[in-house]
């Protein structure tokens, strides 16, 4: 197939000597929701700023909407809805007056931007703020609004750059169900997080960055299959000489493990006989947990971080 | 469809909208110093020798000078504090550089606002001028595009030379470059004040052109050389733009 929405082949970004993004591969089909997943500084950030149109490509091909952004940026970020990571919304200006301006810079007609910012307004459930300075809104709120806003021109392709990040639990709900929304009615979504619940809801596949790399690729339920076990059993313990000591006897057998911060993770296919043979071998820790693989454990395994540090 | 960088403008006025207090105080302060310098000095001095070598009242000849000033002053601090605030703090240029928008337009469009700003404020003041009769030629009325061209000068040169800058700090160099600029360009007496060597420094500095432009239309006395005056300022003007174009692109989109 060569009609990707988005195809990057080698696409590096350096910023002088350092390399945030090094000659990744990636291609976005029309209507899935794709997902940039990785820690601090892999180059997530730096990768949507250049599919945005608003950073200049280093090396490398990117196409998007099967344009070329050095040359039509402009038409480029026509038709695509840019959520950045952190907000850049009109302070001196109302929530309301915020849609009908952005909406105004890709030369919509005012009746229709009219229109539009109140359905969007009642989408992110602001319309009752829509006379209030957005310098006065919470940090949520003005996230809910920057979502609104990248949506004022109808764009068939949507990048969110850490949607919910600050959100509350009830607002991450809100974008995650009108994001889903939006895929609905074919709109394409690439997204970036930290939250793996949120990457598992809502991506159909993703890519793993990590030092400005992809380590991994491929659906969520397919990610954990190739790099985890089926099972995980977390292990707690109070004192830290049990604690020690049981990492000594989990050592010296061949199980799969993580030695955490706060606890030991151990990756198996069928926990609760794991944690019987564990028991007769003298590991006996304060709290178990059995439970189902995620992505944040072929997370924590491909990278060596959890992905909130 | 509109150009792109009319939004810009567009944006500023919806800002402005609330602001129309500080959009007033524009309007003041030139008249404060034709008030002040213009009567007040003016009833001292008596005359002064005018752009054709005659002898001319003193407010008249220097409410020109006034209206020159005040042309590069509202424009030079709209595109370089105000300018500032926006690009480094309110991240305003950030969320237009998403949309179809490209630093070029933002460019164009900021040094827009700023003239159409000037605009109205030296309409104003020129027809206060009139009111008062101070103006003595039907040229005069060509002292308001002249006002524009030496706004253009000036918010191009500002907006290119905020683009250099690191903090509000360096600001201090704004003033301190407009200040002497203000005071000897002819503005509030004639060049043949100056020892011959001076004259000649003085008439390739920028506000200088613009004072000489106001000045010979104010008094209809116009001459070839009135060509220099327009054509180093509109270049001065170009050239400020082109390169807060390319710095903006170099800035914003790392
Ligand atoms: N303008 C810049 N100049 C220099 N280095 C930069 C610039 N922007 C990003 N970097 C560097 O590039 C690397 C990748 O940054 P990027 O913002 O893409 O990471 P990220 O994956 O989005 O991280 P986060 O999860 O913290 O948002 C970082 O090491 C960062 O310091
Ligand atoms: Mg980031």
């Amino acid at each position: 197939m060569s009609d990707a929405l988005i195809e990057g082949k080698k696409l590096t970004k350096r910023f002088e000597d350092f390399v945030a993004v090094d000659g990744i591969d990636f291609r976005v089909e029309p209507g899935e929701a794709f997902g940039f997943l990785g820690p601090n500084g892999a180059g997530k950030t730096s990768t949507m700023r250049m599919i945005s149109c608003v950073s200049p490509v280093t090396d490398g091909e990117l196409r998007v909407l099967g344009m070329n952004p050095a040359t039509q940026g402009s038409e480029i970020r026509a038709r695509l809805g840019a959520v950045p990571q952190e907000d850049t919304l009109d302070l001196e200006l109302t929530v309301r007056e915020n849609l009908l301006i952005y909406g105004r810079y890709f030369g919509l007609a005012r009746p229709v931007i009219r229109e539009r910012a109140d359905e969007l307004m009642s989408f992110v459930q602001l319309t009752d703020r829509s006379g209030d300075r957005v310098d006065e809104l919470s940090g949520g709120m003005k996230r809910r609004l920057t979502i609104a806003r990248a949506l004022i021109n109808r764009p068939e392709l949507v990048l969110l750059d850490e949607p919910t990040t600050g959100l509350d639990p009830q607002a991450r709900h809100l974008v995650w169900e009108r994001l889903y929304q939006l895929k609905r009615q074919g709109v394409t979504l690439v997204l970036t997080t930290h939250y793996m619940d949120e990457a598992e809801q809502l991506c159909d596949r993703l890519v793993i960055m990590d030092g400005g790399l992809i380590v991994a690729e491929g659906s969520p339920r397919q990610l954990i299959d190739q790099h985890s076990t089926r099972e995980v059993v977390e292990l707690r313990f109070d004192a830290d000489d049990d604690r020690a000591k049981a990492l000594a006897l989990i050592s010296r057998t061949d199980v799969p493990h993580e030695n955490l911060a706060d606890r030991i993770l151990i990756y198996t296919a069928d926990g609760e006989t794991e944690v019987e043979q564990l028991g007769r071998s003298g590991v006996h820790p304060e709290t178990v947990l059995v439970r189902r693989s995620s992505l944040e454990d072929v997370f924590l395994r491909l990278t060596g971080r959890t992905l909130e540090e | 469809m509109t150009a792109l960088y009319f939004h810009v403008i567009e944006r500023n006025v919806l800002a402005y909208r609330r602001l129309w207090g500080i959009f007033l105080t524009g309007f003041a302060e030139p008249l404060l110093y034709l008030a002040s310098i213009g009567i007040g000095v003016g009833a001292l001095v008596g005359t002064v020798k005018g752009p054709g070598g005659q002898m001319v009242p003193y407010d008249q000849f220097v409410a020109p000078g006034l209206l020159a000033a005040a042309a590069m002053n509202g424009s030079v601090f709209d595109t370089t504090f105000n300018f500032f605030f926006k690009y480094k703090y309110a991240k305003t240029f950030d969320a237009m550089l998403a949309t179809p928008l490209g630093p070029v337009d933002v460019a164009r469009g900021e040094l827009g606002w700023a003239l159409m700003r000037g605009t109205i404020y030296a309409a104003a003041f020129l027809f206060f001028m009139a009111i008062l009769g101070l103006t003595s030629s039907w040229w005069a009325i060509l002292c308001l595009p002249a006002a524009m061209l030496i706004g253009f000068a000036f918010a191009g040169a500002g907006m290119a030379c905020t683009t250099f800058m690191r903090s509000f700090v360096d600001f201090d160099y704004v003033n301190m470059a407009l200040l002497p600029l203000f005071l000897f360009s002819a503005t509030f007496f004639p060049l043949s004040q100056y020892p011959a060597g001076v004259q000649w420094i003085i008439r390739c500095t920028p506000l200088y052109q613009g004072v000489a432009l106001e000045r010979a239309l104010a008094f209809g006395e116009l001459s070839w050389t009135l060509s220099i005056n327009v054509l180093y300022l509109a270049a001065m003007g170009l050239i400020g733009l082109h390169i807060a174009g390319r710095r903006l692109a170099l800035l914003l989109q790392p």
